[in-house]
C-alpha cells in the first residue's frame, strides 16, 4: 500500500495538478452556474436571492432575436464549411500519403497564426474601396462597388475563413479510414455511385461530420471579434451579447445564463457525436 | 476529368485560405497610406511600429507573457501527463474530464468563468490573471502532446530503474524526462504560439496595467484600416510560422 510519506514526489505532483484544475477549471465553471441563478448587484456583481430571471431574460424578444440571428449565422457558417469541407477532405484523402501530410500542414498553418490579423486581412479585401471591388470594377464586371463589409454575409465569410480547418480535419480523418473494399463491395453488389454514396459513404463519414459541426457551430457563436471587425452593429453573435453583459453592462447573471446555453448546446452535440459513433460500431459488429 | 477536377478544387480552397494572408503581407510593404492602392515599396510601417512606445511595450509584455505561460503550462502539463500515465489514483476520469472541458468548451465560456473567479477571489486583472488564464488553456495541448509520446514508451525502463533502487523522483528525472523531452519542447512552442495569439480570453482577463499585443491590435482594427497592423500582422505571422515549423521539426526528428 503506497503511503503519502513514502512517495513525496507522487503526492506533490497530484496536489499540484488537482489544485490547478480544481481552482481554475472546476471552481470557475461552478461559479458561472451559480451566477446564472443569482441576482445582479452593482457592487459585488452577484447577490442573493436565487432566481431564474436571467434565463427568463433570454426569452425577451430583443435578445431572442439576437440569439436566433446568431444561431442562423452560425448554422450558415457550419453549412458552408460542410459543403466546402466535405469534398475537400474526400479529394485530400485520395492523394499520395506524402502529399497529404504536406497539405494537412498547410491547412494547420493558418490555425496557428493570429485570427484577429486574418480577420483584418479579410476586411482589406471586402471593403467598399477594397481589393475585390476594385478588381471587379477594373474588369468592368460591375459599375458601382458592392457593399460587402458590415453585412451578414461578411460575418459568415469571416467565420468560415477562420473555422474551415476545424471542419476539414475531422472529415479528413474519417475519409482516411474509409476502406476502399467497402466501396468496391457496394459496387459489386450492384449499387450505383449515388446509392454507394448515400448508403455507404454518408453513414461511414457521419461521425466526422458531427465532430466538424461541433467544432464549427459553437465557436461560430462565440467569436465576438468577427462581427466587431466585419459585421457592424446589426450582426451580433451570442459572444457579443455575453461580452457586453459581462464587461460593459456588468450583468453577470444574464451573461452567465447565455454562456450556459452555449455549453448545453455543446453537450447535446457531443452526445449526438457519441451516439452516432456507437451506432456505427454496432453496425460494424453485426 | 475526374482526375484533375478534385485537384483544381483543392487548389481553389487553399487560395481562399492564403490570398488574404498574402495581401496582408504584400501591403505591409506598401508606401501608400491607403490600404487599397499600391504606392511603391517601403518599410515605413515597420519603422512607425517600432517608434510607437506603447506598441513596443505591448510587444514586450506579450512576449514575456507567452514565455512564462508556455513554461508554466509545460511544467504542469508534463506532470499531469506523467500522473495520468503512471499513477493510479481516485477520480482519474474526473481529471481527464476537466482537461476535456477546457479543450472543448467555447473560449468565451472559459473567459467569463475565469473573469468571475478572479474578480470574486480578488486577483487583480493584469499579468497574474493573464498568466493563470493562459496556462489553463494551454494545459490540455501540452498534456496531449506528452501523452502521445508516453504511449509508445517501453514500460520496462522505469521498472528497471525502480528495481535498481531509484526513487520515484530520480526515476522521473533520469528516465522519463529525457524520453518526453521532444514532446516538452513541442508543447512549449505550441503553448507560446497559443498564448501570443489569444484574443478572446485575454479580452476578459486583462487590465489596464498590462497591455498586450492582440488587444492593442483589436482596438486598432475596430475603427478602420491601419497600415501598421499589416506590418505587425506580418511579423506575427512569420514568428508563429517559425515556431510551428520548429515544433513540427522537433517532433518529426524525434520519431526517427
Amino acid at each position: 500500500m503506497p503511503s503519502v510519506t513514502r512517495q513525496p514526489f507522487r503526492t506533490a505532483v497530484l496536489v499540484l495538478v488537482w489544485g490547478w484544475l480544481l481552482f481554475l477549471v472546476l471552481a470557475p465553471n461552478l461559479l458561472v452556474v451559480g451566477a446564472s441563478v443569482m441576482t445582479r448587484d452593482p457592487g459585488t456583481f452577484i447577490a442573493l436571492p436565487l432566481n431564474l430571471d436571467a434565463y427568463r431574460q433570454l426569452f425577451d424578444p430583443l435578445y431572442l432575436e439576437v440569439f436566433l440571428h446568431s444561431l442562423y449565422m452560425a448554422a450558415m457558417t457550419t453549412l458552408v464549411c460542410l459543403l466546402v469541407g466535405y469534398p475537400f477532405a474526400w479529394a485530400l484523402s485520395k492523394l499520395g500519403k506524402q502529399r497529404q501530410l504536406l497539405l494537412i500542414f498547410l491547412l494547420i498553418v493558418p490555425f496557428w497564426t493570429n485570427s484577429l490579423v486574418r480577420t483584418y486581412a479579410l476586411k482589406m479585401l471586402l471593403a467598399t474601396n477594397g481589393l475585390i471591388n476594385s478588381a471587379l470594377m477594373s474588369l468592368g464586371w460591375i459599375d458601382e462597388p458592392i457593399q460587402m463589409l458590415y453585412t451578414e454575409g461578411a460575418v459568415i465569410i469571416g467565420l468560415v475563413y477562420l473555422l474551415l480547418p476545424f471542419m476539414i480535419l475531422p472529415l479528413y480523418s474519417v475519409f482516411d479510414d474509409l476502406r476502399q473494399e467497402l466501396l468496391m463491395a457496394s459496387h459489386d453488389l450492384g449499387a450505383g455511385r449515388l446509392a454507394t454514396f448515400i448508403h455507404v459513404i454518408v453513414p461511414l463519414t457521419l461521425p466526422g461530420v458531427l465532430a466538424g459541426v461541433m467544432l464549427v457551430l459553437l465557436p461560430a457563436m462565440g467569436l465576438f471579434f468577427v462581427p466587431d471587425i466585419l459585421g457592424g452593429s446589426r450582426n451580433l453573435l451570442v459572444g457579443n451579447v455575453i461580452k457586453n453583459q459581462f464587461l460593459d453592462a456588468r450583468n453577470w447573471p444574464f451573461g452567465a445564463a447565455a454562456s450556459i446555453v452555449l455549453t448545453i448546446t455543446m453537450a447535446i452535440l457531443m452526445l449526438a457525436h457519441r451516439l452516432s459513433k456507437q451506432r456505427l460500431g454496432e453496425g460494424g459488429a453485426g | 476529368m475526374t482526375r484533375w477536377l478534385p485537384r483544381v478544387y483543392l487548389v481553389l480552397v487553399y487560395l481562399m485560405l492564403y490570398v488574404p494572408i498574402g495581401v496582408l503581407v504584400v501591403f505591409s510593404f506598401n508606401d501608400s497610406r491607403s490600404g487599397y492602392t499600391w504606392g511603391g515599396l517601403s518599410l515605413r510601417w515597420y519603422q512607425s511600429l517600432f517608434h510607437n512606445n506603447a506598441m513596443v511595450e505591448a510587444m514586450w509584455n506579450s512576449l514575456w507573457l507567452a514565455l512564462s505561460a508556455a513554461t508554466v503550462s509545460t511544467i504542469i502539463g508534463a506532470l499531469t501527463a506523467l500522473a495520468l500515465h503512471r499513477y493510479r489514483f481516485r477520480a482519474k476520469k474526473v481529471l481527464n474530464g476537466m482537461l476535456f472541458v477546457v479543450m472543448m468548451s467555447p473560449e468565451i465560456v472559459l473567459a467569463i468563468s475565469l473573469l468571475a473567479l478572479f474578480l470574486l477571489v480578488g486577483i487583480q486583472l493584469g499579468y497574474l490573471s493573464l498568466l493563470l488564464a493562459h496556462v489553463t488553456f494551454c494545459l490540455p495541448f501540452v498534456v496531449i502532446t506528452v501523452m502521445a509520446r508516453l504511449s509508445g514508451f517501453d514500460e520496462s525502463l522505469p521498472e528497471a530503474a525502480r528495481d535498481l533502487g531509484a526513487s520515484d523522483f530520480t526515476m522521473t528525472r533520469t528516465v522519463l524526462i529525457p524520453v518526453i523531452m521532444p514532446a516538452l519542447l513541442a508543447g512549449w512552442l505550441l503553448g507560446f504560439t497559443l498564448s501570443l495569439d489569444d484574443v478572446v480570453v485575454s479580452t476578459f482577463v486583462s487590465g489596464p496595467s498590462y497591455e498586450i499585443l492582440p488587444l492593442r491590435i483589436y482596438s486598432m482594427v475596430r475603427v478602420g484600416l491601419k497600415p501598421e497592423v499589416n506590418a505587425l500582422g506580418t511579423l506575427l505571422l512569420v514568428f508563429s510560422l517559425v515556431m510551428l515549423m520548429l515544433s513540427q521539426w522537433i517532433l518529426i526528428r524525434s520519431k526517427r
